[in-house]
């Protein structure tokens, strides 16, 4: 090479901040915790906010109250496993379960694309009400806006919700404590592989199904075994390591997680190799994880199995005695290797 | 899982690291070529199932990284022209050109389409008759069969609005590039095992005698890379330089024989400017003069477009396995995957973001939740 008179040493210039927003600030990592961090909380900030928690939970009248919100954007609207509907309102059912409450009332925001068929507008509405009623909720409130043509992806759904918080307990990241064991309800992955395998027209020899599902149940089975649940959360955008670092930084807490025990499906691991995604950072819409204290975690385990969302729950680590807001991997070989947020979404690999 | 858990089996793969402690008695040297090998030593820590004495270093065989900042720039250019349709795989849209990355051209709305396959770009291209659809197809030997696939049915199927933005590079002039080299450390190559799926192992033996230094061609699970580190070695301490086959269930001596003919026939070898490292001759594949007529840089324009590359970050030391990234001074400060000096660090394969990824503990702020 030194014989090569064009030859040297050389790398581009840096390259600053977005100017504008790129769809990788919705991918549920570390550009779209900056773009919370340094737009969205500082405009809103308040305590309710600053509890960096799937739902707010406030007083009202003596009774404890969850709120929420949440939009769905998925393409395409129907996949194996589920519709955008029945997104919409799991989603949000389970954000509320994540601090521990009733679900009582939602609302449902539809920004329609112009031409969007009918059948498809009443099959999704049946589906949102069907999965609201499911689950004892209400949909009682809502607004209709339509788009022109080409504006919109058909449908976009926004759902808020209100639940009623009856334990006693404090079901947030700050309840984290060094010594809590981490479970999860199950194998992760299969959402965010059903969709993609749907939109890209990639064909398996299975059809992946989305775990959509409505989590309240599961997490009132938790607290009727009497599992004092320090913190819930569902594991969405992002998948199980994204969920597990927010919490491990809101919380201040580091935690350990065993690869070998994170239950993931053959079908879904041999998905993800083709695409070249780690499941660790693929979405799910019916996986939750639970923060409880060691000495509970068998209980609550043999409470999750025996509900259908969770018969193949797992203990999947801990939450150790060092406090710096990172989560570490023990591999299947026992090298033990930090997990961190990846920029944006997993995007194809190459070969 | 038949051909992925097998591969991953802990028990096996501390037999084969016991193996390896067994067989060295002084210090080596190594280095993996494939970008995607290292990211499994990375991920699975198979460096730290190895002596102390063994020694791995990346080499320079990640597409994306060593993708000139020229042709980044000619991508972009064809995302901003109206009407156009810049297709390519999805580690193009966050690497840096000059000035931005694909990414960006898409926010601000160029058509900019993640695809997995060229031939996936060329059914867009049939869908949409009345738009110039690119496919910016980068990539070592592995994914030029797909773009001369993709090449071989446009011009066949006379599919007028197709072009391409080609910048592919062949392994064994980087390999010979860095053997040649003053600053070169490397003792034993794992050659990478795509690559040679296709191509089949024969153009290594001569770079094998040449340098004598082993190459043995390692697939991507830990107990392939394990395999091959562990051959490597015992060549090493035998004193021999042999080119040898630890893929064997995907590669055979001769590779594909029909995709490489293709390649013939859509190709042409050409010298090529390599990111970070500067231009290595006969290096590069570009369409051969039957193919000219889908050269997305004529058709755009393009050829007068050139980025001089400045020297802003040590990458190009790290291609060569001169430098680990996290020596480098800006590593996990001024350079991270979100602010990359360098494409090494934004690359799902480079050296840079698997070091990023799997040894940097980071000190984020806290995230709000969804």
């Amino acid at each position: 090479m030194n014989e090569n008179p064009d030859f040297q040493l050389a790398c581009p210039t840096p390259i600053g901040i977005y100017e504008h927003v790129v769809m990788a600030h919705g991918g549920g990592g570390r550009l779209m915790q900056q773009l919370l961090d340094k737009l969205v909380q500082p405009a809103f900030a308040n305590p309710y906010l600053a509890a960096r928690h799937d739902s707010a939970v406030f007083e009202q009248g003596g009774q404890r109250y969850a709120f929420t919100t949440d939009s769905y954007v998925v393409k395409p609207m129907f996949f194996p496993g589920g519709d955008i509907g029945k997104l919409a309102v799991c989603g949000t059912l389970n954000d509320l379960a994540m601090a521990g409450a009733k679900p009582l009332f939602l609302s449902a925001g539809l920004i329609i694309e112009e031409g969007l068929p009918l059948a498809d507008l009443q099959r999704i509405l049946n589906s949102m009400a069907e999965t609201a009623r499911a689950a004892g909720a209400l949909i009682v409130t809502g607004d209709t806006k339509v788009v022109d043509r080409g504006k919109g992806d058909g449908l976009y759904i926004n759902t808020a919700g209100i639940g009623l918080i009856e334990h006693g307990g404090t079901i947030a990241p700050a309840s984290v404590r060094p010594g809590d064991a981490v479970l999860i309800n199950g194998d992760i992955g299969r959402h965010g592989i059903a969709i993609m395998a749907q939109r890209e027209g990639l064909a398996f020899e299975t059809t992946i199904e989305s775990d959509c599902a409505d989590l309240s149940g599961l997490v009132g089975a938790l607290l009727e075994a009497g599992i004092e649940i320090h913190c819930l959360r569902d594991l969405t955008r992002g998948g199980l390591a994204s969920a597990l670092i927010e919490i491990a930084q809101a919380a201040g807490v580091n935690i350990e997680v065993r690869e070998a025990d994170i239950p993931v499906r053959e079908d879904v691991q041999g998905a993800c190799e083709i695409l070249g995604f780690d499941p660790l950072y693929v979405a799910n819409e019916g996986r939750l994880a639970a923060f409880v204290p060691a000495d509970q975690a068998e209980r609550a385990l043999a409470a999750l199995r025996q509900h259908p969302l969770g018969a193949d729950a797992a203990i999947i680590g801990q939450v150790p005695g060092s406090s710096s807001g990172a989560v570490n991997l023990q591999t299947a070989f026992g090298i033990n290797r930090p997990l961190d947020l990846l920029s944006g979404e997993q995007l194809p690999r190459i070969c | 899982m038949k051909y992925l858990s097998e591969f991953r089996d802990p028990a096996a793969a501390r037999r084969l690291a016991d193996a390896i402690a067994a067989t060295v008695t002084r210090p080596w040297t190594l280095m993996e070529v494939c970008g995607g090998q290292t990211h499994s030593i990375m991920k699975y820590g198979i460096d730290r199932l190895l002596p102390e004495s063994v020694e791995l270093i990346h080499g320079p065989g990640c597409p994306v990284c060593v993708t000139p900042l020229e042709y980044i720039d000619k991508a972009i250019a064809i995302a901003e022209t109206p009407g156009a349709i810049l297709c390519t795989f999805g580690d193009m849209l966050r690497v840096p050109g000059s000035g931005r990355d694909l990414l960006s051209v898409k926010a601000a709305g160029g058509d900019v389409r993640a695809v997995y396959s060229p031939l996936d770009a060329l059914k867009i291209a049939r869908a949409h008759p009345d738009r110039q659809v690119v496919f910016f197809s980068v990539g070592f030997e592995t994914t030029a069969p797909g773009t001369a696939m993709a090449a071989f049915q446009a011009q066949r199927d006379a599919i007028a609005n197709f072009s391409l933005l080609v910048c592919h590079v062949r392994v064994p002039p980087a390999m010979e590039a860095i053997l040649s080299s003053p600053n070169n450390r490397v003792q034993g190559f794992l050659a990478a095992g795509h690559v040679c799926a296709v191509m089949g192992y024969a153009e290594y033996e001569p770079i094998a005698e040449r340098y004598r230094v082993p190459i043995v061609v390692t697939g991507f699970e830990p107990l392939d890379i394990l395999a091959g580190i562990h051959d490597c070695l015992v060549q090493l301490e035998q004193g021999r330089h042999e080119v040898s086959n630890e893929y064997a269930r995907a590669v055979t001596h001769d590779g594909n024989v029909p995709a490489q003919a293709l390649m013939r026939q859509v190709f042409c070898v050409v010298d090529r400017q390599w990111r970070g490292l500067g231009s290595i001759a006969q290096s590069g594949l570009g369409l051969s003069a039957d193919y000219a007529s889908l050269d997305a840089e004529s058709r755009f324009e393009l050829h007068a477009l050139s980025t001089p590359e400045p020297a802003e970050c040590l990458s190009g030391l790290v291609l060569q396995g001169a430098l680990k990234p996290d020596r480098c001074p800006a590593f996990g400060s001024r350079c991270t995957p979100e602010h990359p000096l360098g494409a090494t660090m934004v690359s799902s394969e480079g050296a840079c973001a698997a070091y990023y990824r799997y040894r940097h503990t980071a000190t984020a702020t806290p995230a709000e939740t969804a």
